[in-house]
């Protein structure tokens, strides 16, 4: 048996490669609707008025466990609609409730949900969220529906969604339940397994909105929204610069996410024989998932070139090599990794590492258990270790960083910081604007060069306790080190201040584990996506299979 | 409610603010949120003190001694938490060590909480009329109320690392011993395999 070593994190980390990741098996989109897809979901009050406005309650209960989804919806005038974070009012806003709702919880949520980051929710919700129609579509649909005709096929896959996110939080925001107080059920062992439910439900209800307005609009002629057009409808989301520190803040938890796909491709390119059924169904996901590449559709240059560069690259890849392949070679998967490594961009190699799992459910389902994190368990510094020792680890873990040159005005063009009005994390121009001495600890490559500087003057036998006692500026990079030691995927191996930073590369990063699809930037510091476009119906959950994504009609 | 990430976040922000490196902040909002878990007034006490060295020097120790003091001042309970929990070696050496003019001591105990989980004993820390028993950062105990506990300064603080030793007698060890034999079963001839 040959033994595959695990990708370089040195390559694998930087951010034009993470920045080429797509959904896969492990994605938590596809996670949520295999744990979930035998619970039961139910539509539990329904109270909007003619226009659609009011409320609504989702359950998903298992017999032992409920979740309830409340909706409020209410008029919003288009001068006031905005998927800016620094909105205050949206067509709709959500909450994810642990249990069944009181109508004291309802009266309390009705206060408080519309309002979003100034409201104030308490330990009994889990996630928070807020949506805006999508105008284009919207009226359309209720339009079409209310004639008793079904709405433009082209112009609803066009757009994909009714309803997009502008933002979905949990864990202890807001008042929201800290992940400690349900971090051991084994339903929601997945990373984000309560936002998934959150988004999967609004889709549900955007579904029955349209329905009921249609219908109250005309009552005799209306007609439901078929359930092969829903199907085809997902949930938009715009997403900004804040979830991009995110990654950097959140080291053990990224190893894990980097470390399970890795560990998953590991363990195919190990696979002696490979099964005929195995290699066809891969194969047939490939061919399925191209309609998405050619659904695909944005504005931006940046986006169009790396989706160029896909279809070219599976071009090639069926052209040039496929006719190749044989299930009775030995090690396919790995002479398949071998060749797109060889021959095919980052895009191509990243989209083929996905697809190469899907036939794979018994490698993937143990590795989703381990993509949480109990952070606080690698918090402390080992002070009691040397100043070699952390040298050590700095020269093999962090090389790429001392190459760069931090006295150069480009290598330290930019600063993350906090911006007051919205409390989000901004990225600005260090020369351009003002702020800078406020800059967040994200500039990691710089200071872990400053680190290792200051370490090369000190006395190498001396303790890091020591050491710290006079270089306390460095603590938290020192804390990284010990980090990336254990947990080698749990770092951007780029300079996350650089002049030629693409921040949306590391929302692609973290979007692509959620599993979405059909990034959109619509600058270099955002860009919309969907979600769950394709997947499952509520009543068709029980009988799905987990390539739903590849079902765009 | 305040959740405890809010709670990290804040302090953290906060102590970055009153002029601590991002490091030490860290550390900060990891003990302050541990402090208000257990109900213990973390968040007050962190604030009336980034008051107090607004603009100010704060000092912590240099090196952990058995006895500790300032030629001038008093200790700053960050610093001197930051200095004792990196040379947690030293104070599971040294068993017994004391802190001469200490300002906000309960923002110390965390620290010295960490340090019991790190080296795996029992830490006793005195200051005033105040006894608190922390064991392995799993539970602090106290002869005092601290919910709504602020305490400015302290003259002395003695910190006494608690050498692992039961809690009971032998006989009552020997007497549940027994008890717990009624589970086992006589082995006969027949179950020797070898």
């Amino acid at each position: 048996m040959i033994k595959i070593d695990y990708r370089d994190p040195k390559k694998i980390m930087t951010l034009s490669r993470l920045g080429s990741f797509h959904q896969s098996k492990l994605s938590f989109l596809r996670s949520f609707i295999r744990e979930f897809k035998n619970w039961k979901f139910d539509r539990v009050s329904f109270e909007l008025n003619n226009e659609g406005y009011g409320s609504a309650v989702y359950s998903v209960n298992n017999g032992e466990r409920t979740y309830s989804l409340v909706c409020f919806t209410n008029e919003l005038n288009a001068d006031e609609r905005s998927d800016r974070v620094i909105a205050t009012k949206w067509d709709a806003a959500f909450v994810l409730h642990d249990g069944i709702p009181t109508q004291s919880d309802l009266n309390r949520l009705k206060e408080n949900v519309p309002k979003q980051e100034v409201g104030r929710v308490s330990y009994k919700e889990l996630t928070l969220s807020r949506a805006n129609k999508s105008v284009r579509i919207f009226e359309h649909v209720i339009e079409k529906l209310s004639q008793g005709l079904q709405p433009d096929h082209k112009l609803v896959s066009d757009v994909g969604y009714l309803y997009r996110t502008t933002a979905v939080y949990g864990s202890g925001k807001f008042g929201l339940a800290d992940r400690y107080r349900i971090k051991d059920r084994p339903e929601i062992c997945g990373p984000f397994r309560l936002e998934m439910m959150l988004v999967y439900l609004v889709r549900q209800f955007t579904f029955d909105q349209v329905n009921h307005i249609a219908k109250c609009k005309n009552p005799q002629k209306a007609v439901e929204l078929s359930h092969d057009i829903a199907r085809n409808l997902g949930i938009g989301n715009s997403t900004g610069l804040g979830m991009a520190p995110f990654i950097v803040n959140h080291p053990t938890l990224l190893h894990n996410w980097i470390f399970s796909r890795e560990e998953a491709l590991k363990q195919i390119r190990e696979i002696k024989k490979v099964n005929v059924d195995d290699f066809e169904y891969f194969k047939s996901c490939l061919e399925r998932s191209e309609k998405n590449i050619n659904s695909w559709k944005t504005n931006s240059e940046y986006q169009n070139e790396k989706i160029e560069k896909l279809k070219s690259d599976l071009n090639n890849l069926k052209k040039n090599f496929f006719s190749e392949l044989d299930t009775k070679q030995d090690y396919l998967w790995n002479v398949i990794y071998s060749w797109i490594e060889e021959n095919l961009s980052d895009e191509g190699v990243e989209y083929i590492v996905s697809m190469m799992m899907e036939p794979y459910d018994s490698i993937i389902e143990p590795l989703v258990a381990n993509m949480s994190s109990d952070e606080d368990q690698y918090f402390d510094i080992p002070a009691e270790k040397t100043v070699s020792d952390l040298l050590s680890i700095i020269e093999s873990h962090y090389s790429k960083f001392l190459d760069i040159n931090f006295d150069d005005k480009e290598s330290v063009a930019n600063f993350w910081f906090i911006s007051k009005n919205k409390e989000e994390p901004r990225v600005a121009n260090r020369y351009e604007e003002g702020g800078s001495h406020l800059e967040q600890p994200l500039a990691i490559a710089r200071d872990i060069a400053e680190l290792y500087k200051r370490l090369k003057k000190s006395p190498q036998s001396n303790t890091v306790g020591e050491f710290l006692l006079l270089n306390q500026e460095v603590r938290h990079v020192v804390r990284r080190c010990f980090i990336v030691e254990n947990f080698p995927y749990s770092e951007i191996q780029d300079n996350t201040i650089d002049k030629n930073l693409i921040p949306i590369d590391m929302l692609r990063l973290k979007l692509s584990f959620f599993g979405a699809q059909k990034f959109d930037p619509r600058s270099d510091k955002w860009l919309r996506i969907n979600m769950y476009q394709g997947a499952p119906l509520i009543h068709e959950l029980k009988s799905s299979d987990d390539t739903w994504m590849y079902n765009l009609a | 409610m305040r959740t405890s990430s809010e709670i990290e976040t804040i302090s953290k922000r906060a102590s970055r603010a009153a002029g601590f490196t991002w490091g030490i902040s860290e550390e900060i909002g990891k003990c302050v949120r541990s402090l208000e878990l257990y109900k213990i007034s973390g968040l007050e006490n962190l604030n009336d003190y980034l008051k107090k060295i607004k603009n100010k020097d704060p000092k912590g120790l240099q090196k952990v001694e058995k006895e500790n003091r300032l030629e001038e001042g008093n200790f700053c309970p960050i610093f001197t938490g930051v200095a004792l929990l990196d040379a947690s070696h030293k104070v599971m050496e040294l068993k017994k060590l004391s802190i001469t003019s200490l300002d906000f001591p309960i923002l110390l105990i965390p620290f010295l909480n960490r340090i019991s989980y790190k080296i795996g004993k029992m830490i006793e820390i005195k200051f005033d009329d105040i006894e608190i028993l922390l064991n392995l950062n799993n539970y602090i105990s106290s002869n005092t109320d601290l919910r709504k506990k602020i305490l400015k300064s302290t003259k002395q603080l003695t910190i006494n690392v608690i050498e692992n030793q039961d809690t009971f007698d032998s006989k009552v060890w020997d007497s549940l011993y027994k008890l717990s034999t009624e589970t086992f079963v006589d082995e006969s001839e027949s179950y020797h395999h070898y």
